[in-house]
């Protein structure tokens, strides 16, 4: 079962925490405010605030099963990981095309600045436990499963 | 100067009891009772001890046998005018003493009034309920005089001093009863004083107890409200009126006394089932009524006598029996000193009460 | 005068709190901009950073809460008034208000003056020595209380050697803990926060309450945890209201207002609390001061019967009233009325609105009024005919031990309970802007208060009490919260003069058995 987000959209408060989280953790700097602040620093977040009153939700990729985006990636650089089942990039092999942020249908694909290359976005935070925006939610709206 | 025997007294343990009963009715001398106390004597402080026997006065087994203390004369005839407007008084003396020696010194009047209630009382639970009145009226109302025993055919000799001084003193060796119960004290609550020595009684209910009673304020208010005052500041006060309470004025029988006072558990009455059974009904209405904190006692009355530890048995109780005899000690040394062979010895679970009766 | 001849056009009000931004460690998230429900955060684009219109600031303390970098605080507005020991700040200010609007002063919440705190003043005891205390990790612990009314004995028979209970028990509430949850209507709080408190109750084996509101069909399924209310004001009662909970209970009056019927302002009269107590949407649901049918003591009794008809004798049936000066008589006619309990609200007991001056003026302190009606019952022979719960601020397990052994059988929780929540008692209740979701109906705000959390946080509060009634029974050698109850032996009181410690019936500290 590939695991993705999932969000209790009846309780998101719309505070937007899990951007500011998502941004930090894929920013060069492990300290927020570093991470918002600093000139050479323009980190991008892989989850976005919907909002229309009363209601909000955050979404981000949802690791589709038929991925326009590996279908559209002219290197491969987009591609499934076999173990996980999710939809991940390789950053070596990103040339910027856009490709990817253009078929999205959700548009969760972003350009990264810096790097002048694509495709942040969400990866499922890897190296942690659980994603930032799961931990940090303060209404525990976000679940991965 | 501190002696071996100063030094002695500070090594401490707690309170002891001893208890025997002949199930036949058949009376025996106070030696047996006497030295079965005095060999767990590391119990006490010297500062009380005191012994209750029932049979004791079979010429005036009909008579309210009143033990009065006086610690001046004023008392006495305060205390005998009321007693005369109150009662018809058969037959009045001094409770019969030896010199005071050992631990026993300064000893105040103790005298005894085998007495008749004036009027017929139609009930005799009106009866008893009047003695009851009169007993706390003389030990709220006169200053100086204390009631320590008001049951028939039987009576509490107590003071200050260890137990086997104390049963010397009272000689007890020249009487003879069917139930003997004894206590030694080391008392934490209040000073050494006559009165204050267990056993404690209220018409022929004679309590020797060891522990201490941390419900005592919700108990002593509950019985207040069942027309209790308890007067003499000590926790036994509470399990005598609570034995009265509920084995008299509400007719309850031993085992459940022994629900009311050493509760099971919870958990317990749960895996009986979940409708209002016995336990649960018993816990529900007599949640004032649970002595809870560490305790044994020894309970005499008329024709019974039963022991009984609080819930999770903090106070040592051990049981023994040889024929017709019924023995009860805080510990087996107790007991073996006055019977070398018992058929049984054991410990009763914690809540378990264990009723002697008179065939 | 009409409302707009009334209103004036520049409030001489100061601003109550300043807000402190430290611009270094904002980010401009953004975050307290859109959680502020009273409007002081605002983004300025232009000059890329955000602003605070101070004057409106509650202090509620959701930016603060919210802020990813800790950037903001919120501090008293330094403004200096002359010192004057009469005419406070607050006096002041109180006179402003109502120079500027002509209507009584409201306030969410409970009393908050100064005043002697009489928990604060009573300590408990400890067994050493000559009792052992009991280790509550290794032995059991009894919290179970019943509440309801008692026989005075029990009759008992032997058949064929058995004991056979012969006396017929009234009902009871079972309860795992003595600690209920206050009467707080669905209206005065939202929908997720009955549905947390209603959830934890489940949990922990205790009974909520629905207050004045009626209760919502959601929450019938939860029923065998519930006490419905009935109130003057008759909100949301029917046939299936009173078979869906456990024990009825008829308000009278409650400690923030005493001699004053419930208040829900029209802004928090949505559709669902329209449709639950059955009103028009957005009218102002004003009880009626007295139950219209209750102008005496045998009305009283009246009711209580008929609650006890249409439930066929199957439930309790218990009184709610304020704790005034004649707290022990009223108590006692209530008792000799038929109730099976008695609730005693005092002084500092909260609501969702209230006038302030009735708040913080009428009423007596819950610790004195439980000692008294206790006596009192006790005096009159009747204390087993019904129980006592007292509430009106009991802010912790100590608060609610100490009710415990001046003589209640269990205490109600309100307060503690939203606060559990994330409440900051910023008493703007009456407002319906709750920025926790707890205190109003937008349903903006009550989505963040998640049920999921909330059951959470008050279950947590209800097993850290629970943990800390078994370690303080423990330490004073006590196996079963009914050897305390009532035991004012166990208390004694540090600081009171006579008369305190003659009313609360306990000894001063420093004096033994």
């Amino acid at each position: 079962m590939v695991k993705r987000i999932y969000i209790d959209e009846d309780y998101c408060v719309s505070c937007g925490l899990c951007q500011v989280y998502c941004r930090t953790e894929h920013s060069e700097y492990d300290d927020i405010i570093k991470a918002h602040k600093k000139e050479d620093s323009e980190p991008v977040s892989g989850i976005f605030k919907e909002e229309e009153e009363p209601s909000s939700f955050a979404v981000q990729c949802r690791h589709c099963e038929e991925a326009p985006c590996i279908d559209a990636c002219i290197t491969g650089a987009m591609h499934r990981d076999p173990e996980t089942g999710s939809v991940v990039r390789d950053e070596d092999k990103c040339v910027g095309c856009w490709s990817c942020l253009m078929v999205c249908p959700l548009g969760v694909v972003k350009r990264d600045e810096d790097e002048k290359s694509v495709a942040m976005k969400c990866n499922l935070c890897p190296d942690k436990d659980t994603p930032v925006c799961v931990a940090n939610c303060p209404n525990e709206v976000l679940e991965l499963r | 100067m501190e002696t071996m025997e100063s030094y002695s007294e500070k090594r401490r343990s707690s309170c002891g009891l001893a208890g025997l009963m002949n199930e036949n009715g058949e009376r025996m001398s106070g030696e047996k009772i006497i030295n079965s106390i005095s060999v767990m004597q590391e119990r006490s402080s010297g500062l009380g001890g005191g012994f209750s026997a029932y049979g004791i006065y079979p010429d005036y087994s009909e008579q309210y046998a009143f033990h009065l203390i006086y610690e001046n004369k004023g008392a006495k005839e305060k205390t005998e005018k009321y007693i005369g407007k109150n009662f018809d008084i058969i037959k009045d003396e001094a409770i019969p003493t030896r010199e005071p020696k050992n631990s026993v010194s300064s000893p105040p009047i103790l005298w005894r009034y085998f007495l008749d209630t004036k009027e017929g009382f139609s009930k005799e639970m009106a009866e008893k309920d009047f003695v009851m009145e009169k007993v706390m009226e003389i030990n709220r109302g006169v200053e100086d005089a204390f009631v320590i025993s008001s049951g028939k055919n039987m009576g509490i000799f107590k003071g200050v001093g260890f137990p086997r001084d104390i049963g010397r003193y009272y000689r007890l060796s020249e009487y003879e009863g069917y139930t003997w119960i004894a206590h030694g004290r080391f008392p934490t609550n209040t000073s050494g004083w006559w009165g204050g020595a267990h056993p404690f009684g209220l018409l022929d209910w004679s309590i020797a107890h060891n522990g201490e009673i941390s419900s005592y304020g919700i108990n002593r208010r509950a019985l207040l409200d069942n027309g209790y005052h308890c007067a003499l500041d000590t926790d036994s006060e509470v399990i005598a009126y609570l034995f009265d309470l509920l084995g008299r004025k509400h007719d309850l029988d031993f085992d459940t006394i022994a629900d009311v006072l050493a509760a099971p558990f919870w958990e317990e009455i749960d895996r009986e089932g979940k409708e209002m059974s016995l336990h649960r009904a018993i816990r529900i209405t007599y949640g004032s009524e649970l002595v809870n904190g560490p305790f044994a006692v020894i309970v005499g009355k008329q024709g019974k006598m039963v022991g009984l530890n609080d819930r999770i048995k903090l106070r040592p109780l051990v049981v023994g029996r040889e024929g017709d005899m019924l023995y009860m000690a805080s510990e087996e040394s107790g007991i073996r000193e006055v019977c070398h062979n018992p058929d049984r010895v054991w410990a009763p679970k914690a809540g378990e009460p264990v009723v002697g009766e008179l065939r | 005068m009409g409302e707009e001849e009334r209103s004036v056009n520049q409030s001489y009000l100061p601003s109550e709190f300043s807000v402190v931004r430290e611009d270094d460690r904002c980010i401009r998230c953004e975050a307290c901009v859109n959680q502020c429900p009273f409007d002081v955060h605002e983004y300025d684009a232009e000059e890329d950073e955000v602003k605070a219109d101070e004057s409106k600031c509650v202090s509620c303390h959701r930016c603060v809460t919210i802020c990813p970098t800790d950037a903001l605080t919120i501090k008293e507005n330094e403004l200096d008034f002359r010192e004057n020991a009469h005419w406070s700040e607050e006096s002041i200010k109180n006179i402003y208000k109502q120079a500027e609007s002509g209507g009584a002063l409201l306030s969410g919440m409970g009393n908050d003056k100064s005043m002697k705190d009489y928990f604060n003043h009573i300590v408990l005891n400890a067994s050493q020595v000559t009792n052992p205390s009991i280790d509550p990790l290794r032995e059991p612990m009894e919290l179970r209380t019943h509440i309801g009314e008692k026989p005075e004995k029990l009759e008992i028979e032997k058949e064929g050697g058995e004991r056979k209970l012969k006396t017929e028990i009234p009902p009871q509430l079972e309860l795992d803990i003595p600690v209920m949850f206050a009467a707080m209507s669905f209206g005065s709080i939202s929908y997720n926060a009955h549905m947390s408190i209603v959830k934890a109750a489940k949990k922990a084996g205790t009974f909520y309450n629905t207050g004045e509101g009626g209760l919502h069909e959601d929450l019938y399924e939860y029923g065998d945890n519930t006490i419905v209310q009935v109130a003057s004001g008759r909100f949301g009662v029917h046939k299936e209201y009173l078979d869906a909970g456990k024990a009825v209970e008829i308000k009278i009056g409650q400690g923030a207002k005493p001699g004053i019927g419930g208040h829900l302002p029209g802004e928090k009269v949505s559709e669902e609390i329209s449709e639950t107590r059955m009103i028009p949407e957005g009218t102002d649901a004003l009880s009626p001061a007295p139950h219209h049918d209750i102008y005496s003591i045998e009305d009283l009794r009246q009711l209580i019967y008929a609650l006890k008809e249409a439930t066929e004798y199957e439930k309790p049936v218990g009184v709610k009233i304020a704790a005034v000066h004649n707290s022990a008589p009223i108590a006692t006619g209530i008792v000799r009325a038929g109730a099976d309990y008695v609730v005693i609200d005092g002084i500092r007991g909260g609501t969702g609105a209230a006038p302030t001056a009735i708040r913080d003026n009428v009423g007596i302190p819950t610790p004195l009024a439980t000692a008294v009606v206790d006596q009192r019952l006790r005096e009159e022979g009747i204390r087993n005919e019904a129980s006592l719960v007292v509430s009106g601020g009991i802010r912790s397990s100590a608060d609610s031990i100490k009710a415990i052994a001046l003589g209640a059988d269990s205490v109600y929780i309100g307060t503690a309970a939203l606060v559990a929540l994330g409440c900051r008692l910023c008493q703007q209740c009456h407002t319906g802007k709750c920025p926790w979701g707890i205190a109003t109906q937008d349903p903006n705000l009550t989505k963040r208060l998640n049920p999921k959390v909330g059951e959470k946080r008050i279950s947590n509060l209800l097993r850290a009490w629970k943990l800390e009634f078994e370690e303080m029974l423990g330490g004073l050698g006590v196996n079963a919260i009914e050897s305390l109850r009532g035991n004012r032996e166990q208390l004694r009181g540090v600081g009171l003069n006579e008369v305190d410690l003659d009313t609360l019936g306990i000894k001063p500290a420093g004096e033994a058995w």
